[in-house]
């Protein structure tokens, strides 16, 4: 096989891989916009936090003597603990709003105050675990690989598909086919009409927030378990991405974020193959900028009511 | 509370300030003041706060000797947050309000350039300990550096490379967004191809790119025999994870002044044994003046001092040390002081201040070695 088209394909498994991390990230906007059409900007600096809780969660399961353990335990813990901080967020931050705000600033209210939890957040990470970065402890030792034929293929790389996929099915499954979902749906195309129907939208709404928020928490831990630190301002660029995958894939809607992620992660990947390498950031919102034109609700995206 | 009542309560206080911050910070007659903005919260406090660690020391021993024409040095510091527009503020502030005769500030060369236009129109010298960038002296009468520039270092980098390792086959990855980065990038290849060697790779990232993989297969994939990567340490620790994944060996990894940060050696330490970079200073440099530094402010800290303590303290010493040669403590006679500099015996090296207000003085080259930073080599800049 000719050595590019090893890079090719080497470049593509990480762009995958990339992209499914971005995919877990972007879910939490998209749900959350699915049900309340806010954009919880706050969201990254959830993801932020979750990659530190797990960090703490890790280290006290035994870090690199019990590797599995410390892995899996630190993973759930730091979801449930980032379920929790978002269901927090929603609770303090945007509920009083929504029961207040009915007028026509009912969608730009909790906006700015997703911003402002969005600010005070990382600025209570950088008090709270200072600026410098904190190194993860390798559970995954670096260089550890899967063959597959002539390739390689890094277990780090492999953990952080299957467990993307794993999990939106699972994601797929509980809005498609439980009375949760069922729930969620009802209220995204009409939220009056589903208290009408006896839903408790509230605890609907905090359950969405939680679901996300969790995925987040999966997401910050698999990132830096594969190349990161944990760094207060960590959040900002990878929810960036999260978002624009959100956008590209159709705000809304779940298969949409995935494509949207694999999307901007394989490009990412691609574009550092060429000498354009320092401006993927100008290209991948090109391309953004371009797909919405094209298709104003995103790739997958409808303008029917339902958005979930 | 009617408005009127409001009115006047806040009237009072603000005079009651105007009245405090007029006493209490404008330069007594007994006092020389001297004020510091540096990056104390934000992103890059870490910068802030050891560069003040060594101001401290600096200051304490003037004082203890004295202080300067019989009268005592106060420094006031002034926080920038890490933002230029607050550095512009800051300095405006300590000029204006405090009446310093003279600055110390910042470590990033953006800050540095913000506040040093403030400094030059008002015509106040100031010193920078750390900002490497070459545009932050140039055509500013008042602005002056202890520390090397990139343009220095990367030509040095590329001599070590070329010459003592006598390695021929490079690869270069830089941020491409960071001026630091790509402007010490850009010196390198010059220097490098100039002396004979050849560039297989240059590779640029956007700023806060974490996933280096296919960088880092590009660079495999053409074997070079060595790898300068003049990068922060927060970035260099991804990097050295990733390589060991892409079967790179750490000690082909080359590097700048960013690279130095106890965070390197906790996160990739081990990855990195064997790997040089170029650097202001090692806590083992073989210079008298840099061990009885090291000595007294572990005595006062009860920690090793990072590069940029030693610059601190280094810019403040050579403030302190002007301001005693100058006729009179005004900041015209301290500029000019300032400019005649020579052979001025700093924690990091012997430097003399050239026509562009540069620091010539030699660059240490530092191995990472069983985990930590162990002086290797010095060269001096050309």
């Amino acid at each position: 096989m000719p050595s590019w088209l090893h890079q090719l394909i080497d470049a593509l498994v990480t762009g995958v891989a990339q992209g499914a991390m971005i995919a877990l990230v972007a879910l939490g906007y998209s749900m959350v916009y699915g049900v309340l059409k806010l954009i919880n900007f706050a969201h990254s600096e959830v993801f932020m936090l979750s990659a530190y809780l797990g960090l703490f969660a890790i280290m006290a399961l035994g870090g690199e003597a019990h590797p599995f353990l410390a892995g899996v335990g630190g993973t759930l813990l730091a979801m449930f603990a980032a379920a929790i901080i978002g269901m927090t967020v929603e609770r303090i931050g945007y509920r009083p709003l929504r029961k207040k705000g009915k007028g026509p600033l009912a969608r730009v209210t909790p906006l700015v105050t997703a911003l402002g939890v969005s600010v005070f957040l990382q600025n209570l990470a950088q008090l709270l675990f200072t600026a410098a970065p904190k190194p993860y402890p390798q559970l995954i030792p670096a260089g550890s690989s899967v063959a597959l034929g002539s390739f390689h293929l890094a277990k780090s790389r492999l953990i952080i598909f299957v467990a993307a996929i794993v999990v939106m099915l699972l994601l797929n499954w509980i809005v498609k086919k439980t009375w949760f979902g069922k729930a969620m749906r009802a209220l995204s195309s009409n939220e009056e009409a589903a208290r009408l129907m006896g839903i408790n939208t509230s605890r609907v709404i905090s359950t969405t927030f939680a679901l996300g928020s969790g995925l987040a928490a999966l997401g910050a831990v698999l990132f830096c378990l594969d190349q990161s630190q944990a760094t207060p301002t960590m959040g900002t660029k990878i929810g960036t991405y999260a978002f624009v995958a959100a956008v590209l894939g159709g705000i809304g809607n779940i298969t949409g974020a995935l494509l949207g992620g694999l999307l901007i992660g394989v490009l990412g990947e691609m574009l550092k193959l060429t000498s354009y390498s320092g401006g993927v950031e100008v290209i991948v919102f090109l391309v953004l900028i371009a797909v919405l034109l094209w298709r104003p609700a995103g790739l997958l995206g409808s303008t029917r009511a339902e958005k979930v | 509370m009617s408005l009127s009542r409001r009115l006047f309560i806040s009237a009072t206080v603000v005079t009651a300030l105007a009245i405090a911050s007029g006493t209490g910070c404008k330069s007594k007659s007994d006092e020389i003041v001297v004020g510091a903005y540096l990056s104390l919260s934000g992103p890059d406090s870490t910068f802030g706060t050891d560069t003040r660690e060594g101001v401290e020391l600096a200051l304490e021993e003037v004082n203890a000797a004295g202080g300067i024409k019989g009268k005592k040095v106060k420094v006031l510091y002034e926080d920038d947050k890490s933002t230029t527009q607050e550095a512009t503020n800051k300095v405006q502030q300590l000029i204006d309000r405090d009446g310093a005769v003279a600055i110390l500030g910042e470590v990033a060369s953006s800050r540095s350039m913000a506040g040093g236009l403030v400094c030059n129109k008002k015509k106040v010298p100031m010193v920078t300990p750390s900002s490497t960038a070459v545009e932050v002296t140039k055509g500013r009468d008042y602005v002056f550096r202890v520390c090397f520039t990139d343009a220095q270092q990367g030509d040095v980098a590329a001599r070590f490379v070329h010459d003592t390792l006598k390695k021929t086959k490079v690869a270069v990855l830089y941020v491409a967004q960071d001026t630091y980065s790509s402007g010490l990038a850009e010196t390198f290849k010059a220097s490098f191809t100039k002396l004979g060697g050849q560039i297989v790779v240059d590779k640029g990232y956007p700023k806060g790119e974490t996933n280096f993989t296919t960088f880092l297969n590009d660079i495999k994939a053409q074997n070079p025999e060595s790898i300068f990567v003049p990068v922060y340490y927060n970035d260099m620790v991804q990097i050295a994870r990733q390589a060991k994944g892409a079967g790179i060996e750490g000690s082909a990894f080359v590097g700048g002044d960013g690279w130095d940060s106890s965070n390197l050696i906790e996160g990739a330490g081990d990855l990195l044994e064997g790997a040089y970079f170029t650097n202001h200073y090692a806590p083992d440099v073989p210079w008298q003046n840099s061990q009885t530094f090291v000595a007294s402010f572990k005595k006062k800290t009860g920690h090793d001092p990072s590069s940029l303590s030693a610059q601190g303290y280094d810019a403040a010493k050579l403030l302190f040390d002007a301001m005693g040669r100058a006729s009179e403590v005004t900041p015209q006679k301290i500029q000019e002081a300032l400019a005649a500099t020579k052979d001025f015996a700093g924690a990091t090296g012997t430097l003399t201040i050239d026509k562009d207000h540069n620091a010539n003085k030699p660059i240490v080259v530092v191995q990472v070695k069983n985990k930590k930073f162990a002086y290797s080599t010095q060269l001096l800049s050309q």
